[in-house]
């Protein structure tokens, strides 16, 4: 693949480097995704604070209200059934929300901070770039998950393997779709300011539309709606269904907890769900790499 | 000139109304420092951004490194190495890393990375501090940073766009000293900005810029030669009639820049004891001074370098007033 090499000498006074470019390829833009990938990785282990502060809001949610709360909704709940495990997947779902969003509004940063720039005069396809944006914002939400699911225990949820691999595969699918919707947004929204309050606003309607923090089930006509143009519907149910198939509880029990989405009447299968949240990510980024590809 | 590096010919570049760029040719030939000067606002940093492949012309051509900035951007990316105006560092990352980072996205093949990166790091003389996160650099130290960071992917072309812009006068002198040490070092053409008169002074050959349009181009030697004539600056109670008198007496075209009154006029030693015999007007103090660029500039645009940015400044202003009053 390495076509039509350059090489040439760098410095004849001292002793002589040659270095060598190769021709752009598939092997040049996979190196730039990896690079892109591993800045996200090395930001966020030098910013402890942030990791700390993302962790703020799933804890309260999970151990304060999902506390309060268990005196009055633990009545509505089937015997032996914690609120705070029922809450336990939307709890988790929300500690990647706001990390993935807020890895993508690093763009807006490196836009202020000129580094942006920098990656967009480099030699390699624009969509790597973003690629590369989009995982890394991806890996280090679901490391936040990964925090949360160690927090399971307090939630009276088993350690299992195989329902932890399956919340993991979930978070990480729910980590690229946000991310690749916070690049979209960036890539158009200039001011940091203006990208936080947006994304502020659409976040909680997103949370609280998405069931997770009550079943889908006798909801009012409009809020049944609404519930199911929320694209995180489509990762909370797959995701409480992982954990309470990982419980032991009666039949009613379950279906009473774990309704599934349901498309008038009709239940949408978990592969279906995951599929449309998988779907929309594709297209989200194929939007954020077209805004990234124009030129002046 | 045989085989230049940086070819442009009648490039043109509007954003709506404005026409930032009015049809500039030129050729840079390899290993030459080549310099822009002109104020603020004249075109210099919108035909740097379409060399870099930044933006696309509106008309014209331009090649770089034998590629043309339209249809081959890529190896136009390859072969030059970029300064910005405005810092383009992570400043979380250290600056090995920044470096690192810059290696795997232009691609310089592994086993190079670690030799080279030494080598560009030991040139700006960071190499001790390339453990150190970026945001304790000093503004120095930063530029540097991206200087060796333009050149580790060995570019044909090194583009600087106002290289030393925002730096104290002893940091800006020590950048200059980097650069120089690197011309002799590395086969690389320098193509730069700036709107700094001694700046300019180091460059092989400039070209003055104004408006969008070249009016000038050529060694900073010749250029001061062309003007021939020394400047002269007095300090008068009566700057108006001192000009007048200028004009009446000895047939000399005067006008204030910097609160003095300022002309030039062959032989200017010889010519101010006729100076003081023929005005009337009381005069302070009197400098005589020999071309410098600033003369070159003055008599291609008819103003100072500090006129136009005063003027571009106060046209701000006017603006921002404008807005402001239209509410």
């Amino acid at each position: 693949m390495a076509t039509g090499v350059t090489d040439r000498d760098v410095d004849p006074v001292t002793e002589a480097i040659r270095v060598s470019i190769p021709e752009r390829g598939p092997r040049q833009d996979l190196r730039a995704v990896g690079i892109v990938w591993r800045r996200e990785l090395i930001r966020f282990r030098s910013d402890r604070l942030r990791a700390v502060t993302a962790l703020i809001q799933p804890v309260l949610f999970l151990f304060v209200l999902g506390t309060g709360l268990s005196s009055l909704a633990g009545k509505g709940m089937p015997p032996g059934v914690s609120f705070k495990t029922f809450i336990y997947p939307g709890v988790l779902a929300m500690s990647v929300l706001f990390t993935a969003i807020f890895s993508a509004a690093s763009i807006v940063w490196d836009r202020e901070f000129g580094f942006l720039r920098e990656m967009l005069v480099a030699p390699v396809s624009r969509s790597a770039i973003v690629i590369g944006k989009c995982l890394g914002g991806a890996t280090v939400a679901t490391f936040q998950g990964i925090i949360i699911l160690a927090l399971a225990g307090a939630a009276h949820v088993p350690y299992d393997p195989i329902l932890f691999l399956t919340v993991i595969g979930e978070l990480l699918l729910l980590s690229f779709t946000l991310t690749a919707f916070g690049v979209m947004m960036a890539a158009r929204i200039k001011q940091m300011q203006a990208f936080m309050a947006l994304t502020q606003m659409l976040v909680m309607p997103l949370f609280f539309l998405s069931g997770a923090l009550y079943p889908l089930n006798g909801l009012p006509a409009w809020l049944a709606v609404l519930t199911r143009f929320d694209p995180l519907t489509y990762i909370v149910s797959p995701m409480r269904h992982a954990v309470f198939d990982h419980l032991s509880l009666s039949p009613q029990a379950s279906s009473f907890l774990t309704p599934g989405v349901t498309w008038d009447g009709w239940e949408v299968p978990v592969g279906l769900s995951l599929g449309i949240v998988a779907v929309m990510g594709a297209v989200l980024l194929g939007i954020a790499i077209a805004q990234f590809q124009r030129t002046e | 000139m045989t085989d230049p590096v940086v070819e442009v010919t009648d490039l043109v570049k509007r954003y709506g109304d404005l026409e930032a760029v009015r049809g500039v040719s030129f050729a840079v030939a390899r290993g030459e420092t080549f310099g822009f000067l002109g104020p603020n606002g004249a075109g210099k940093s919108t035909t740097i951004k379409i060399l870099c492949t930044l933006a696309d012309p509106t008309s014209g051509s331009a090649r770089v490194a034998g590629y043309d900035v339209r249809k081959q951007r890529d190896t136009v990316r390859r072969n030059i190495g970029l300064v910005f105006q405005d810092t383009t560092l992570d400043a979380y990352l250290t600056g090995e890393q920044n470096l690192r980072f810059h290696a795997d996205l232009y691609g310089v093949s592994r086993q190079q990375v670690g030799p080279r990166l030494k080598q560009v790091l030991e040139m700006v003389n960071l190499w001790d501090r390339r453990g150190s996160v970026v945001s304790t650099y000093s503004g120095g130290m930063k530029r540097r940073l991206e200087i060796a960071r333009g050149l580790l992917h060995a570019p044909r072309v090194l583009f600087l766009d106002e290289p030393t812009v925002g730096l104290d006068p002893q940091t800006r002198s020590s950048i200059w000293e980097y650069i120089n040490d690197l011309k002799r070092r590395e086969d690389i053409t320098i193509f730069l900005t700036t709107h700094y008169m001694d700046e300019a002074e180091h460059c092989d050959r400039i070209a003055i810029i104004d408006h969008g349009k070249i009016v000038a181009i050529d060694t900073p030697e010749k250029l001061k030669a062309s003007i021939g004539e020394d400047r002269v600056r007095i300090s008068t109670s009566d700057d108006q009639a001192a000009i007048k008198e200028l004009k009446d007496q000895f047939g000399l075209e005067g006008a204030v820049h910097d609160g003095l009154v300022t002309f030039t006029v062959a032989s200017g030693e010889q010519f101010v004891p006729r100076l003081f015999a023929g005005l009337t007007q009381p005069i302070r103090s009197v400098s005589v001074a020999r071309p410098t660029l600033d003369d070159v500039f003055m008599s291609y645009t008819g103003r100072t370098i500090r006129d136009s940015e005063a003027t571009a400044s106060d046209r701000n202003r006017a603006t921002v007033m404008a807005m402001r009053g239209g509410r």
